[in-house]
Order: structure tokens, then sequence, then C-alpha cells
């Protein structure tokens, strides 16, 4: 992977706590998967940082490459990859998601 | 090309021969697929991990001929 990319990735998940890679921008996401991530940490009222993919075809590549997982989108919280859809979504639904971010000091809590 | 969902099944078990795998086609349109895969080989890994075991099966086509293949994967329950 070209060293430039690797390093605005690195740049990304260190300067954010929660980091989104994804198709769009939260507030217009261009693909399904990705809408449902933003849905569910809009859901917890959670911070994030969304890197629209679609913008930068090296990121879009290299974000597969670093992650070493073949989709988007992807989610980072303290520099730490968490997983894609089916598991941000699993996780979610058990409950595990909220209780992974508030343990590692991430404000997390469904909307009243 | 899309793939059928016997060859998706095929490739899994060819990694993780004891696999239990139940494939659904969620639209009917051969590209938007489930998978629930149960299998030993899972027991102590992450689901990130399990994931990615399961992609490398798959050999490269995640993401491309295959555009959705989303991923239940869990070990079998101790006895």
């Amino acid at each position: 992977m070209d060293e430039t990319v690797a390093a605005r990735i690195k740049q990304e998940i260190d300067d954010n706590q929660v980091v989104l890679f994804m198709k769009g921008t939260p507030v217009f996401p261009q693909c399904g998967f990705s809408a449902a991530v933003v849905q569910i940490l809009s859901h917890l009222n959670v911070k994030f940082k969304g890197v629209d993919v679609l913008q930068d075809p090296g990121i879009r590549q290299g974000i597969k490459d670093f992650s070493n997982w073949p989709t988007i989108p992807q989610l980072y919280v303290k520099g730490e990859f968490v997983g894609g859809c089916d598991i941000v979504r699993e996780m979610f639904q058990t409950g595990e998601l909220a209780e992974f971010l508030n343990t590692n000091g991430v404000d997390a809590k469904p909307a009243a | 090309m899309p793939m059928n969902p016997g060859d998706i099944e095929g490739m899994i078990k060819a990694a993780l021969p004891d696999a239990q795998v139940r494939i659904e086609d969620l639209r009917g349109d051969g590209d938007h697929y489930a998978a629930y895969i149960v299998s030993e080989a899972f027991r102590g890994k992450t689901r990130v991990q399990q994931h990615q075991m399961i992609y490398e099966a798959l050999q490269g086509r995640m993401g491309n001929e295959l555009h959705a293949l989303a991923l239940q994967t869990s070990a079998p329950p101790e006895s």
C-alpha cells in the first residue's frame, strides 16, 4: 500500500476517537450498509468522524488493505478496528456496542 | 458474474471442513446473500477474526463478484 495513504488513515484513527470509513457522508450516505452503521451510531448519540471513501480512491482501496477487510463501511474506535456492518449491527443488537464504547471512554447512550 | 450459493458454501467448506453453513439469497437476485456459519475453528476468535477467515476462504471474491454477503459466525455450543 502507498505509504502516504497508510499515513493518512493512521492519522484519521489517531486523531478521532470514533471513525467510520464509509460511502458518502453521515448526512448523505451513498450505500445501505454505510447508512445502517450511521443510523446505529446516531441512535447511540455517538460523535464520530465520517471519512467518505468515494472522494478518495486511494483511501477506498487503502482502508481495505490496512484493515485486511474487503468491504466498506469500517468502524474504528480508539485506533482499533471494530468491524463492518454485520458486526456493528450484531454488537448493537446485543447491547455490546454501547458497552464497548463506554469501556473505551466514548459516550454512548440510546436517545430517550 | 454473480456467485451461486453452492459455490459460496463449497469455498467455505473447503477452508473449514467442519463448518455448518446455511446460505440465504436475500433478494432472490443471486447478488445479496446472508451466510450463517458454525465452526469449531471460530472458538476463541474475535468476530473480526472469524469474518476474516471466511473472507480468506472466499479468496478475494468478497467485495468483487460477491457484492453483498452478510455474515453471522459462531462456534458450536460447548458440549
